[in-house]
């Protein structure tokens, strides 16, 4: 029986809240911009296909936004309950970054939710596309916030410590802090991809039961050119959050690398392409290693050395292990997206794309693998944070509540149980709405819109 | 005491918490309201009066613990690590509720009716443990060195189950006097009906807070029963029962739609009013004050410009949300 602190389960109760939480948001980020483009497609072109797959994705939306909503609450109120220390060291920094992000996201995506989903018979076209877009753009505020409150985290400056309390000076050099830009631009593009992914997998999931042709092909096309662009991008934008990583977060990088012991002269840094890092023996198990490589990466030299784990005291390392797999993980990922994406294209090109069934069943096998790789990212950089909450200024351990053990494995087991079920059903839900498809019966402009204007303008006499 | 930045950051929270407990209390309501509501069809009205409009009600919670954490940190972490157990069930609930609304309509049939009964179940924990969390804070928490200091269960007693309790009747007439606007035939009477009888039941409830809260703790006993005080305190109570008494008889005898619901946002108004005034400047009972929990002076002035600038403008486009879905609710406007 493995003993664990109460600090360890408070610990395990944040990633696997925090983790839960993130699918939601992120698809909800992917998927409003798609949304506002396609109704802006619709009303521009006035092809109905753009609108009855608004109306589809509209559905899922939905669903996913509610289970975002509510599976964040949780988040807002578990820094205070789980982590008191933080709070009260910290929280005049996140609460009001938090505070701007309820402010000028979360009623924007609320307020004008309700009109994007059942407004469509009471505003005119142009307003419901206005309702729409700012859906999206709140989702997009969102994520800038949330990150700029992490990412402070990660690479904290603009504030001094008085009595042991973070209190703010330069509000521009808090948000503007070293890894934000890095981090906004990799999450943006990491739900983008999540959304991408998805919607491929639908598409494919139609065609192999030969449905919903039109629709299915549409979502197949823009999200193969989505990927085909995005996913490279995103490869190099990675790199660079890596190279900003290695310059302010050093420790992390060497444990993504598994990189234990500083280089002799002249012996470069291997890339480490399989191992079992070992934080009690402090060496790498089963190594597999590509001699110089990892110099040519991070240094763009042959021979440049990074800062090693073994330079600083074991109790300031992560687990390595955790942080070196989950990296392995999220960039084997993003260099089958980028495949994936480009054998996709090269079929269409080649005009046997939506025969290939072996092809289109990879893409259904595909759709969640933006999130997985979204997770194993954001579990390197967490995990590469410690045992820092707030790099360099407050330690996890002096973070948390004193709850006991027995207080924190009661709530963890009745959050596992209960986010299991919930949001387990929930995903079924959605799984089987995807797999039913876009309702056709109203896919035309005429139907869609004419029929019930009368009654709309009856309501409104009767007002 | 000017109106400086503390005091300033109080009232805003205090505005959110209260646009919270007005609006998200009537979409809970309709929660409670199911579990006199057995048809389906009437059901589905019910849903889908407050289906455009949740989202934005909950949000006000989400600012509440936002704000709070930013202007007043000490008393997020104190509150929310004494309040552990309410919350967390308060959370659950609220989850249960909110994905309610969206799987009853998508789920497989058999499923249909469970959503059901947990859209009402996570109706009711939200509700009562609001209600005991709120029972909780005016009675206080042990707190050391800016740390808390007492047990899990400390929140527990009679008097937090009392006001647990005394929240029911409360969110269920908001929500059955906004069903009032809302609906038509006989869901209407029916709802007239209930909003008579959950209104005796909440003046039942209010009058014993009323007459225990004064005796609970040293302050609050100093608050109210000295001289002239008792007096001060006594006003808007007395501006409740008026709006009591008026309320009643709007729902007894008149066929007005629209101003029981406006009514009972102002009564429940003038009892969240006593409710601050009782705590006043604590914000950690008993004896933490507002001032002493309070951020530093840079985090309330950078947090302050943002409610300032966009508190106005969500008002707005709340409003117009509002007026957007205006009316009665009817089935051709189902959900999806």
């Amino acid at each position: 029986m493995i003993d664990l602190s109460a600090i360890d389960l408070a610990r395990i109760q944040f990633a696997f809240t925090v983790s839960f939480h993130i699918i939601f948001p992120a698809i909800t980020i992917g998927l409003a911009s798609y949304l506002a483009v396609l109704e802006g497609t619709w009303l521009r072109t006035r092809n109905p296909v753009y609108l009855t797959l608004c109306k589809f994705w509209m559905k899922i939306f939905a669903v996913n936004f509610a289970m975002g909503v509510v599976s964040g609450i949780v988040m807002a109120y578990q820094f205070g309950t789980n982590w008191s220390g933080f709070s009260t060291v910290a929280g005049s920094v996140t609460g009001p970054l938090l505070t701007y992000e309820v402010l000028t996201a979360f009623f924007l995506e609320a307020g004008f939710l309700g009109v994007m989903l059942f407004g469509w018979n009471k505003v005119t076209e142009r307003t419901h596309f206005v309702a729409t877009c700012l859906v999206a753009i709140g989702t997009l505020v969102s994520m800038t916030w949330i990150l700029a409150s992490n990412s402070w985290m990660q690479t904290p400056q603009g504030h001094e410590i008085v009595d042991g309390i973070v209190v703010p000076v330069d509000w521009f050099e808090i948000i503007f802090n070293p890894s934000f830009p890095y981090r906004l631009v990799h999450m943006g593009l990491a739900a983008f991809l999540c959304t991408a992914l998805l919607v491929a997998a639908t598409g494919a999931y139609h065609l192999l039961k030969n449905q919903y042709q039109v629709e299915s092909r549409k979502m197949v096309m823009m999200a193969l050119w989505m990927l085909a662009i995005v996913a490279p991008l995103q490869a190099l934008v990675g790199d660079h959050h890596g190279l900003n990583t290695l310059q302010h977060q050093p420790i992390k990088v060497a444990a993504m690398e598994g990189h234990w012991h500083a280089a002799e002269e002249g012996e470069g840094v291997p890339l480490v392409l399989f191992a079992w890092p070992d934080n009690d023996a402090e060496t790498n198990h089963f190594a597999v290693e590509i001699p110089h490589l990892a110099s040519l990466i991070l240094t763009h030299s042959f021979d440049g050395d990074i800062p090693a784990l073994m330079s600083v005291p074991a109790a300031d390392r992560p687990n390595v292990a955790l942080v070196f797999w989950s990296f392995r993980v999220m960039v084997a990922l993003g260099i089958a997206m980028i495949a994936l994406a480009w054998i996709g294209l090269w079929l269409r090109r080649q005009g046997t794309l939506f025969e290939k069934t072996g092809f289109l069943k990879l893409l259904v096998c595909m759709g969640p693998s933006g999130l997985v790789a979204l997770l194993a990212g954001w579990f390197v950089t967490e995990v590469g944070r410690q045992p820092w909450v707030v790099y360099g200024v407050l330690r996890t351990m002096e973070a948390s509540s004193a709850h006991s053990a027995q207080t924190m494995s009661i709530s963890l087991i009745c959050f596992v149980v209960g986010y299991l079920a919930i949001f387990g059903l929930g995903i079924f839900y959605l799984i089987r709405l995807l797999g039913k498809g876009p309702e056709l019966s109203n896919n035309t402009p005429t139907s869609a819109q004419r029929p019930a204007r009368p009654l709309s303008a009856v309501n409104d006499l009767i007002d | 005491m000017g109106l400086d930045l503390v005091t300033t950051w109080t009232l805003i929270i205090g505005f959110g918490l209260m646009m919270y407990v007005l609006l998200d209390g009537f979409d809970l309501g309709i929660g409670l309201l199911f579990l006199g509501v057995r048809d389906k069809h009437d059901r589905d009205l019910m849903v889908n009066s407050v289906a455009p409009v949740w989202d934005g009600n909950e949000t006000w919670l989400v600012l509440g613990g936002a704000g709070l954490m930013a202007a007043f940190p000490l008393a997020y972490s104190v509150i929310l690590e004494a309040l552990y157990v309410p919350l967390l069930i308060m959370l659950f609930g609220l989850i249960l509720r909110g994905v309610a609304f969206e799987f009853r309509f998508k789920a497989i049939a058999q499923h249909q009716g469970i959503w059901d009964v947990l859209f009402c179940v996570g109706s009711l924990l939200a509700t009562f443990f609001q209600g005991a969390a709120m029972g909780a804070v005016i009675q206080g928490f042990a707190v050391e060195n800016h740390q808390y200091v007492g047990g899990a269960w400390d929140w527990l007693n009679g008097f937090s189950i009392l006001t647990g309790f005394s929240l029911l009747p409360a969110y269920a007439l908001l929500g059955s006097t906004w069903l009032l606007i809302k609906t038509e035939g006989d869901l209407y009477k029916k709802m007239r009906h209930y909003s008579r009888h959950l209104l005796v039941w909440l003046g039942f409830a209010m009058i014993a807070l009323l007459l225990i809260t004064p005796f609970l703790t040293e302050s609050l006993r100093e608050r109210w029963l000295t001289l002239p005080n008792f007096f001060y305190m006594s006003f808007v109570p007395m501006l409740g029962l008026m709006l009591f008494t008026w309320l009643y008889y709007v729902i007894r005898f008149s066929d007005w739609e629209k101003w029981p619901f406006a009514i009972t946002l102002a009564l429940l108004g003038t009892a969240y009013f006593t409710l601050i005034t009782s705590l006043w400047p604590n914000i950690i009972p008993p004896n933490i004050t507002i001032y002493e929990a309070a951020a530093p002076q840079s985090s309330l002035r950078f947090a302050l410009w943002g409610v300032l600038i966009i508190v106005p403008i969500i008002l707005g486009y709340t409003f117009w949300s509002y007026h957007v879905f205006r009316g009665k609710v009817r089935d051709t406007e189902g959900y999806h």
